[in-house]
């Protein structure tokens, strides 16, 4: 018979201790919640529906589907109505996460259960995972048991079994769903004053949420399985950002001290004017501010210049091999480049730009950066980048369709990119760097710069670059790319 | 022991509380007094690490709060304003939920649950969901929480209110014993006047988050009230004129002695009463009734007169309200 050598049991040791000082408590919390949950017949009810009545419903409709279907022959419908019905069937215990969730810490605030529990001996880390799990546990399992019930069901009536791949990939989406839902309403709830308010809030929730089952709802029914996965991946990521989030804004003090939401809408003015405004003049402004708003975005753009540089090339060459356009080089009317006429008939082909003009051109740019802002606070910031990705993946594409048609196309990135890329590219940098700051200040905590007013703060700078920076660089690349891009790529092209 | 030095709490521009240094040690029962949001509550919440001071500082069994705040709730027990419980859960299954959060084994919680059971007399009560409870036992299983783990240091809010006469005697019995066989520091946050007279040893009468008067209730009726009040009462025997001057010749007698406060006019059997005051009650008032004996005035009792804590809390926030209102006028 082994026996544990000394080590061993100093090692056992210190994880009985470890869990019995830092995972113990939260699980205590977790059972008394779920116990609290399981007592309260207003939400077994509706799970206990949505887990035995509902499959049966769902089932009832797949078998009726594939009746009918099959009299007309499209038995790819039936075919992935089938996953479909099962995510749906996955999603709607999931749903109550977001009911339990909103009620977590302020539902307790209003019963005035809490004030006890803040002054047990808990760290906020404790309390926070104890609360998040009670939220999540009942509806995932639930879901899970639905999906279970449906999918039985389907097996033993119609025959139908998903595969291993399919089923992991439903359980998975409905896990990430609830999960991310529960992340999201924990945080609203612990920094809410009163259940009312929470609810209110929770639209910021359901909006997305909805939108989200409807694309993974066409991304099913067109069996874009990996886009799937993907999906899931960026949920987890977000429910991770927003888990770090939500501990790091947890206060025990605003949780007890606050009693009435208000919206300050002069102090916002307030903050984002004095952002926005020069503090001491022009000189200033160039000599001082400016540098150390790009002083503070270091982070922001170290990510976009390697997302850009990493991700642009490898998404432009992954479609070069993938979409490749069957391009030769008689084919393209070099002489045509350079006459503003011709250009502006391929311009209105693509459908790119109104006008092949400066103007036309700034204007597509103001436009494309300020939608990268307005996804960033979105997005904690992420999606900022997509916009910016996508012309880099063009130019990426095209290097490598001219590699291919024996054209150097380094000497084609400098002669039809570098003229007006010099000043736009750093334009475009600076811009999506502080749309991600914006984005990405609410992950910190108000008394280091988080927060709404960080945001406005954030959205004052970004303005301020914007103008002073931003647009010159924009206007002068845009002139560039009319005059002198194109007498360039003739002339690459002749030589 | 509960020690603050300083303490400060601002929300925003609201001062909740001002400046509090308080030392309670332990077998001690300091009551804060004061009105609906003098800062009582906020102070307890410093105490019990759930707020953070916005200056100052404070220590529970040598623990700072804002250093150690697990260490200071481990070590103490906070019963807060409202029981706050969860009234799905029967009141055993939610001690033993509080147990297991202070880390107590499964026996001690049951051996502990059992003995503060029978001790608040409401063993037959808590296999019931608390839903079903009374205010009053509410109240007492959320007195039963606050002493599960035996701490050292105990924040009581307002710990009979919604009982029984028999049940807040009974509260106030357990935390007399407490303090005296346990050795708890105690903080009693209460509106009863009388409670807090009676439990504690010294008061605290708290404004705006200002302490404005701190003493044993003996030493803050002397400060608020003045010297110990002495009542003597003549006899009533002989005719009306006869009693007058008998009345007023022992008020010129005791005024040798002692500062008159009152003299009853003689006219009823009740009035023929002088009241005053003196600092040195144990030495004037031997040598007073010698003369007046020697006098031959007929001395019938002599007796301090009881003066309430309330009358020192109503002259102490008279006070502050009219500071305030000669600061409000510039």
């Amino acid at each position: 018979m082994p026996t544990r050598t000394g080590s061993g049991n100093a090692q056992s040791d210190a994880v009985s201790s470890w869990w019995s000082r830092q995972i113990a408590p939260s699980l205590v919390i977790t059972r008394r919640e779920i116990q609290d949950t399981l007592r309260d017949w207003r939400l077994v009810l509706p799970i206990v529906v949505l887990v035995s009545i509902f499959p049966i419903l769902a089932n009832v409709v797949a078998a009726s589907g594939v009746d009918y279907v099959s009299q007309h022959g499209a038995d790819l419908i039936v075919e992935r109505l089938f996953p479909f019905l099962m995510l749906v069937v996955g999603f709607f215990p999931s749903t109550f996460s977001l009911v339990i969730a909103l009620e977590t810490f302020v539902g307790e605030k209003e019963r005035h259960s809490l004030e006890p529990l803040l002054s047990a001996p808990l760290t906020d880390l404790q309390l926070y995972v104890g609360k998040l799990l009670a939220a999540t546990l009942p509806p995932v399992l639930a879901s899970y048991l639905g999906m279970l019930v449906y999918t039985l069901l389907l097996g033993f009536t119609v025959g139908w079994w998903p595969s291993a791949s399919l089923f992991v990939l439903a359980v998975t989406l409905s896990t990430m769903t609830a999960v991310l839902m529960v992340a999201g309403a924990v945080i609203i709830s612990s920094q809410s004053t009163s259940v009312r308010a929470a609810n209110l809030l929770a639209s910021f929730i359901i909006l997305p949420m909805a939108l989200l089952l409807q694309a993974q709802s066409a991304l099913l029914l067109y069996a874009h399985y990996t886009a799937l996965w993907l999906i899931a991946l960026a949920l987890l990521i977000v429910a991770v950002l927003l888990i770090r989030l939500g501990i790091r804004l947890f206060n025990r003090e605003q949780l007890l001290g606050t009693d009435l939401d208000h919206l300050d809408l002069r102090a916002g003015l307030r903050t984002f004017w004095s952002a926005l405004w020069p503090r001491k003049g022009l000189v200033a402004l160039y000599t001082r501010e400016i540098p150390e708003i790009v002083r503070g975005l270091r982070a922001e753009l170290i990510v976009v210049l390697l997302v850009l540089v990493i991700g642009g090339a490898a998404i432009g060459a992954w479609a070069a091999n993938q979409f490749p356009l069957q391009l030769t080089v008689p084919s393209l009317d070099v002489q045509g480049i350079a006459d503003r006429e011709v250009m502006q008939e391929l311009i209105n082909s693509s459908g790119l730009l109104p006008r092949f003009s400066p103007g036309a051109i700034l204007l597509h740019n103001i436009r494309a950066l300020v939608a990268a802002a307005m996804l960033a606070l979105l997005s904690l910031g992420t999606l900022a980048l997509l916009l910016l990705l996508a012309p880099i993946a063009v130019v990426a594409y095209a290097g490598v369709l001219l590699t291919r048609l024996g054209i150097d196309a380094s000497l084609f990135v400098v002669i039809a990119v570098l003229p007006h890329g010099l000043f736009e590219l750093p334009a475009a940098i600076l811009a999506t760097a502080q749309a991600m700051r914006a984005g990405d200040i609410i992950l910190q905590p108000p008394d280091q710069g988080g927060g709404v007013l960080g945001i406005v703060r954030e959205m004052g700078h970004f303005a301020k670059l914007f103008i002073a920076v931003v647009l010159p660089l924009l206007a002068l690349a845009a002139w560039i790319e009319v005059h002198v891009t194109p007498q360039a790529v003739v002339w690459f092209m002749n030589r | 022991m509960i020690e603050t030095m300083g303490l400060v709490k601002q929300f925003g521009d609201l001062v909740a509380v001002s400046d509090v240094t308080l030392t309670v040690p332990p077998g001690d029962v300091l009551a804060l007094l004061g009105p609906n949001g003098a800062g009582k509550t906020t102070t307890v919440r410093m105490l019990s690490a759930i707020l953070a001071p916005t200056r100052g500082w404070a220590r529970l069994s040598g623990y700072d709060v804002v250093e150690s705040p697990d260490e200071v709730r481990k070590r103490v027990g906070v019963l807060t304003e409202a029981p706050g419980l969860y009234l799905r859960m029967t009141g055993w299954e939610y001690l033993d939920f509080f147990g297991q959060l202070w880390g107590m084994s499964s026996s001690w919680r049951k051996a502990r649950i059992d003995a503060l059971a029978r001790q608040f007399r409401v063993g037959s009560f808590l296999s019931r969901r608390m839903g079903e409870y009374s205010k009053g036992m509410r109240q007492k299983v959320a007195l039963l929480r606050t002493l599960l783990h035996n701490p050292p240091v105990l924040l009581l809010d307002e710990p009979t209110s919604a009982m029984d006469p028999e049940s807040a005697r009974l509260v106030r019995d357990i935390i007399l014993e407490m303090r005296h066989t346990a050795n708890h520091s105690i903080i009693v946050c209460t509106h009863n006047l009388p409670e807090a007279e009676e439990l504690a040893d010294r008061i605290a009468i708290i404004d705006a988050g200002r302490i404005l008067a701190l003493g044993t209730p003996t030493e803050l009726k002397r400060r608020w009230l003045g010297s110990p009040l002495m009542e003597l009462r003549l006899s009533t025997s002989g005719n009306g004129t006869g009693r007058l001057d008998i009345h007023a010749g022992a008020a010129e007698l005791v005024a040798e002695f002692a500062t008159v406060e009152s003299i009853g006019d003689g006219s009823l059997a009740e009035d023929h009463r002088i009241r005053y005051r003196t600092s040195e009650a144990a030495s004037v008032n031997p040598v007073l009734l010698d003369a007046l004996f020697r006098a031959g005035y007929p001395v019938l009792t002599l007796s301090e007169v009881a003066q309430s804590l309330e009358a020192v809390y109503l002259r102490v926030m008279s006070e502050a309200q009219a500071v305030r209102a000669e600061i409000e006028k510039g």
